[in-house]
């Protein structure tokens, strides 16, 4: 550990770093890469799923209402004739568009707010986090609803607003973690010899807190995605003709279904294999990155990996 | 103990306090409100004037300043009154008595069928450690912590429909008049929240029993000879608890989530309905008292996590 981290005082330590976790991934975490192949692939289909779809994603074909999966619609079409292939490709853009983007709005703001309570102390921190202890006692689901109704459906009011909720019940984590790097000397050092505020947070705090921020995105994302999918399913997400796999199993093609039974297959399968793929990727990152974060309480936190466990007596360093 | 239960319940007041100014404040911030929407209702049946709308304003009790409507509402809540529908004008806490005891046997059942199916595969997994059944059952967990709810329940209601002309029953039955009628009515969707919920403590549970059958104490268990039942459940998993009890804990949100979304799968009249129907129709009465109940409950289920720390171990102490 020490030997690593003297090698990463030169300028190229960003990238060394980068492909350091990308090998130990491959080498240590065979699930995680199963994860991060599928991250990485449903990243492609979403990105280049104008070419990959061979039909429009509202693109109704009316003499083929209801057809079962063939080799013209390999996952059969819906009430209106649409081709649930294409569409199912098309939600993939989505789910990652709204996973990626309300997670780093949320990780900003938490990351913000935690800072802010972190660093500043005092009576500051006890008010906000009495208000992020009385918005986390409210069900976050029902809260999303409640506020979704206020602005309307839509992409980036969906984004915004998960960003938004995520960000505050994320705050606590960020606060821990800067809490904890305030206790370090290294910082009662920068204070000592007069550092100004600015200094100390991008030069003393950010960098410390950059490992568990890529964590706590990569574990939020497939949080994110499930909550979009989920509003959507019950009609308080991404309005109806765009093609979000949570809408695609709600409204009017809930009454087709027993017709059509592959309608309610499909969505729902993509969905899954992208939060399985996701929360693989992430469950290694943080692995690799932090163990720590683990989670469990005081003496009865995981320390010793599981591979470890076995060799323990006999190298126990 | 009982001053740490009483000292809690003391500090609920201000969190919940704060909660309820969160969700009045939320509630009106809704910039379409519920006026605009009558008057538009009413407006279609002729013309609505200026003092029509002031008419409405003053039946609702908006015509007076927001702190002033916020100290009635609270006032009324302190009384066990949530106020009226502003549709159908009808007291909200009967519509409350009925939904209320479904989604509450809903969330009990799941967290039961939860933790049935969680802690013995989590223990099972631990005790077979890195064989072919941990596998299985690792991959499971992690299954269903993927697969949402929403989808299983749509495949759980469209599939056997289609193979066996199967039905979930659609109206309410209750308990009372009807055990196993009713029980027959809640397995199901209680099975799919509560294997929502056991995919996380599946996982915790295999961490833990891990760590602690690490233990010299359970070394020494072995040692005297006794039964694999009595080390794995009274030794291991007993201290392996702690954790398991506050991701437990920890998922009751998701719960209550969880609880809307299967309700309006299954038609069950509950709370995560009525709260639907209420935001549709913009009857933010109802709304907010749902909202309210809701969060008041995540309060509760908090504090008693916490009291069952001191159940589980008997070393921690509350003071």
């Amino acid at each position: 550990m020490a030997e690593k981290s003297s090698k990463n005082k030169n300028g190229k330590k960003a990238r060394s770093k980068f492909s350091d976790v990308a090998i130990r991934l491959i080498k240590e975490k065979p699930l995680g890469t199963v994860g991060a192949v599928i991250t990485l692939f449903m990243l492609f289909v979403g990105i280049f799923a104008g070419w990959l779809a061979p039909h429009g994603m509202n693109e109704m074909f009316t003499s083929y209402v209801m057809v079962p999966p063939s080799a013209q619609f390999p996952f059969g079409t819906d009430n209106l004739g649409r081709d649930i292939f294409s569409r199912v490709i098309y939600g993939a853009r989505i789910s990652v568009i709204v996973g990626l983007t309300a997670t780093f709005i949320s990780v900003v703001i938490s990351t913000t707010i935690g800072v802010m309570c972190g660093y500043i102390g005092g009576k500051f921190d006890l008010i906000v986090q009495r208000f992020v202890d009385a918005f986390m006692c409210v069900p976050g689901l029902v809260l999303l609803m409640v506020i979704v109704s206020m602005v309307g459906p839509g992409m980036w009011q969906i984004i915004i607003i998960l960003g938004i909720q995520g960000g505050i019940g994320g705050s606590r984590m960020m606060r821990g973690i800067v809490f904890g790097i305030k206790e370090n000397t290294y910082l009662q050092a920068a204070l000592a010899i007069g550092d100004s505020t600015w200094i100390i947070l991008t030069r003393h705090i950010l960098p410390n807190i950059l490992a568990p921020i890529i964590i706590i995105f990569s574990m939020n994302v497939p949080g994110t995605i499930l909550a979009e999918s989920g509003l959507s399913f019950l009609g308080f997400g991404i309005p109806p003709p765009n093609p979000s796999w949570g809408g695609m199993l709600s409204g009017d093609a809930r009454t087709y279904m027993f017709q059509a039974p592959w309608m309610a297959l499909w969505p729902g399968l993509a969905l899954s294999v992208m939060v399985y793929g996701v929360n693989m990727f992430g469950d290694a990152v943080r692995d690799l990155l932090d163990p720590r974060l683990r989670g469990g309480v005081g003496r009865y936190g995981v320390k010793v990996k599981r591979k470890d466990a076995a060799n323990s007596q006999t190298s126990n360093s | 103990m009982r001053a740490y239960i009483i000292r809690r319940i003391l500090l609920m007041i201000p969190t919940v306090f704060l909660v309820s100014l969160i969700i009045f404040v939320l509630i009106r911030m809704i910039p379409g409100n519920v006026v605009d929407m009558m008057v538009s209702e009413f407006g279609t049946y002729g013309n609505v004037t200026q003092v029509d709308r002031k008419a409405i304003e003053h039946a609702l009790g908006w015509d007076v300043p927001i702190y002033i409507q916020y100290g009635r509402w609270l006032n009324g809540i302190v009384h066990g009154d949530f106020g009226k529908s502003l549709w159908k004008q009808v007291p909200i806490i009967e519509d409350l008595k009925v939904r209320w005891p479904v989604t509450l046997e809903l969330g009990i059942l799941a967290i039961i069928i939860g933790q049935l199916i969680a802690l013995p595969i989590g223990v099972y997994s631990a005790l077979r450690h890195d064989t072919g059944g941990d596998y299985i059952a690792r991959s499971f967990a992690i299954l269903l912590i993927a697969v949402p709810s929403f989808w299983i329940a749509t495949l759980a209601i469209v599939y056997p429909s289609i193979w066996w002309g199967y039905m979930p029953p659609l109206t309410l039955i209750q308990f009372t008049q009807d055990p196993i009628g009713n029980l027959k009515m809640f397995w199901e969707p209680a099975l799919i929240l509560g294997m929502g919920m056991s995919g996380m403590t599946m996982r915790m549970t295999r961490t833990m029993m891990l760590e602690v059958l690490r233990q010299d104490y359970i070394r020494t268990a072995w040692s005297k000879g006794l039964r694999e039942r009595t080390v794995v459940i009274r030794h291991a998993l007993k201290n392996a608890l702690i954790p398991i009890v506050t991701i437990i804990g920890g998922q009751m949100g998701a719960l209550i989530g969880g609880t809307v979304i299967i309700e309006s799968i299954f038609n069950l009249p509950g709370m995560g309905r009525l709260t639907i129907n209420a935001i549709s129709t913009r009857d933010y009465t109802v709304v907010s008292a749902c909202l309210l109940i809701f969060s008041v409950s995540l309060v509760v289920f908090n504090l008693l996590t916490d009291l069952t720390y001191g159940f589980i171990d008997p070393r921690i102490h509350y003071n």
